[in-house]
């Protein structure tokens, strides 16, 4: 749950260099790891530098950041659902553009983010494999469902408001390359999350009507909105070793508190009421207090009992079902294509470079 | 907007309407593969085609509602026209299928938009040559990309060939009416203004043949050739694309977004 709805890579590419299988051959050594090697790491750890795919790493460590970065690359694809589900009906043309412009960035990180799992010795197919079997999970978030044009304003600010406190902190993961996929990630993530106020906004000073949808997606999406950032501190399994290891450097709560100190106001300035009796400013705190999350509403979503769970899932794995014969047909022709260079002599070879250029880039 | 007063604005506005309907209509239906596509690279590469469509569609649109000089914007052309006003040609409403339908409906349109627009630089209206010089370099990545798919399908499996040639001879009969005698087209071809549209057909076929041999498969044929779509007799299904695109912002009557 500590990653939300974004993270990427300073590009696929350079993420998924030859280092994966390193790493990965690296962190399967059987037996305990040489004690130097052990040192080195920890060494690493303390002086806050970045750890790459070349460099040893302990095998819980390594799990550890593919269940995070997979968690995080599910996110991202499916959070393309419930906003897909608004493009053909957005209702203007500006709005249809951002908007699919919006999708299409997640898509993208969805791209680095698996990037980056791989430069730790995993495969996306098989990731892909452990969201659409249950294994692995996604952000509960996009388990609620889009009833108004008003919850894609609701999504950007809210939604990838929280992704971008998430993730701005893990721009200096310990682990490089999904450090370096943050920082640019979170570039867009930002804009999205202004995309998404400046929506609501037109709409809280729209009529009465266009108000009245604003109002009814921040009741719909505020609390749950507030669960992306996790279990209390007190109950987070992961958290304290995540922090050790400085693949996570503040806890769920402090983030939640800070979500909530940048919300509130921005709630005030689009005319909008946060749905939460409780809130208000202390100023001894220097915080705002909040009310009590409903954290068997949580666990149910976690449970895969939220409202769109299933469907969720069940389109995912369709769309890569129904995608199994194109994806096959590639592969076929691509491999025909190289059986193809494989046969010809090497002076007809550069004959055609752009013939054959065009054929290997997939 | 630079052409001598000589010519027709509501003429150079139903061209503009043609050539805008045709690019929104299409990017409709591509940004309905949004989160179904075969792989993440088509999430991406979809979205992305239907995006250079809309901006196409809008500035089109915008320009079609400035020449028509009744204050109708890109919004009050898209969303408040009934379903028998719109001037999109039949192939572009024709439903995504399956991948290779909608790799065949990208083939032949983006192949004849490369053509339209390379000519269409050299339009003199000032409007039109400029989206045209713009819009020529997305088109010739939409083909790209269209007929690098229409290779791999073609000559991938046994299925995906099967499959692609379904795709090209189901939409086979819809790409007469890109070429057909459309009277608005032909009466600014004669100023220049737009491109006639029976002169791109030759560099169009030789193209979409060559790919299709390239691709193993088969050139369809057939004499049946549909069409209706400049004159806003549309398919029957064009109607639920309408009305699911124009629901939002009907039902608000009045309100900006
Ligand atoms: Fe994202
Ligand atoms: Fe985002």
């Amino acid at each position: 749950m500590t990653a939300e709805g974004s993270a990427g890579t300073e590009g696929a590419a350079g993420v998924a260099g030859a280092a994966g299988a390193e790493a990965a051959a690296g962190a399967a050594r059987p037996g305990a790891a040489p004690r130097e090697l052990q040192a080195r790491f920890e060494e690493l750890i303390a002086a806050d530098e970045r750890v790459e795919p070349r460099d040893w790493m302990p095998e819980a460590y390594r799990k550890t950041l593919v269940r995070q970065i997979a968690q995080h690359a599910h996110s991202e694809i499916i959070g393309m659902q419930p906003e897909g589900n608004w493009i053909t009906r957005a209702p203007s043309l500006r709005r249809k553009a951002i908007l699919l412009a919006k999708v299409q960035d997640e898509a993208g990180h969805g791209l680095y983010l698996y990037a980056a799992a791989e430069t730790l010795g995993v495969d996306r197919a098989d990731l892909l494999d452990a969201l659409h079997t249950g294994r692995q999970k996604y952000s509960s978030i996009f388990n609620y469902p889009t009833l108004t044009w008003a919850d894609i304003g609701a999504i950007g600010w809210l939604v990838d408001g929280a992704a971008i406190i998430n993730q701005i902190p893990l721009q200096r993961c310990s682990y490089g390359p999904y450090a370096r996929a943050m920082v640019r990630i979170c570039k867009e993530e930002s804009f999205h999350q202004r995309q998404g106020f400046e929506l609501l906004h037109d709409l809280a000073h729209g009529t009465p009507e266009q108000h009245a949808m604003a109002q009814d997606a921040l009741d719909r999406w505020w609390w749950p909105s507030l669960m992306m950032f996790g279990p209390p501190d007190a109950e987070s399994a992961h958290s304290a070793q995540s922090m050790a290891w400085r693949i996570k450097r503040h806890s769920n709560d402090d983030l939640r508190q800070r979500f909530v100190d940048i919300s509130a106001p921005q709630a005030e300035a689009l005319g909008l009421t946060i749905p939460d009796p409780d809130l208000r400013w202390n100023e001894e705190r220097g915080h705002y207090d909040f009310g009590e999350i409903d954290w068997s509403e949580f666990q149910e979503v976690l449970a895969g009992n939220g409202p769109c769970n299933r469907q969720r899932v069940a389109q995912r794995v369709r769309a890569h079902e129904d995608g199994e014969w194109v994806r096959q047909a590639a592969l076929a022709y691509a491999a025909k294509q190289e059986a193809k260079l494989a046969a010809k002599p090497a002076a007809n070879l550069s004959e055609n470079p752009s013939e054959t250029k065009e054929v290997v880039a997939a | 907007m630079s052409t001598s007063s000589l010519v027709d604005n509501s003429l150079v506005a139903q061209y503009a309407l043609q050539l805008g309907d045709d690019a929104l209509i299409l990017s409709q239906r591509l940004s309905e593969w949004c989160a179904h596509s075969p792989e993440l690279e088509e999430d991406v590469a979809l979205a992305n085609l239907a995006l250079d469509l809309l901006g196409q569609a809008r500035t089109l649109l915008t320009y079609a509602g400035t020449l028509e000089g009744r204050g109708r914007s890109e919004d009050d052309l898209a969303f408040l026209r009934t379903e028998r006003e719109f001037r999109n040609v039949l192939l572009v409403e024709q439903p995504n299928g399956d991948f290779a339908v909608t790799i065949a409906r990208q083939l032949y349109f983006a192949t004849y938009q490369y053509e339209l627009y390379t000519a269409l630089r050299e339009s003199t209206d000032a409007e039109f040559a400029g989206l045209a010089a713009k819009a020529v370099k997305e088109v010739a990545y939409h083909r790209d990309h269209a007929v690098q798919w229409t290779l791999r399908l073609g000559d991938g499996t046994e299925e995906s060939h099967r499959r692609m040639q379904e795709g090209l001879d189901l939409l086979w009969p819809y790409t007469a009416e890109l070429f057909a005698a459309d009277s608005v087209a032909l009466a600014l071809a004669e100023t220049g203004v737009a491109v006639d549209p029976r002169t791109l057909r030759p560099a169009w076929e030789a193209s979409i043949a060559a790919v299709i041999e390239a691709a193993t498969l088969t050139m369809p044929g057939g004499s049946w050739q549909p069409r209706g779509g400049r004159a806003g007799e549309h398919t029957e299904g064009f109607g639920l694309l309408v009305g699911e695109m124009q629901a939002l912002h009907r039902q608000f009557p009045g309100a900006a977004w």
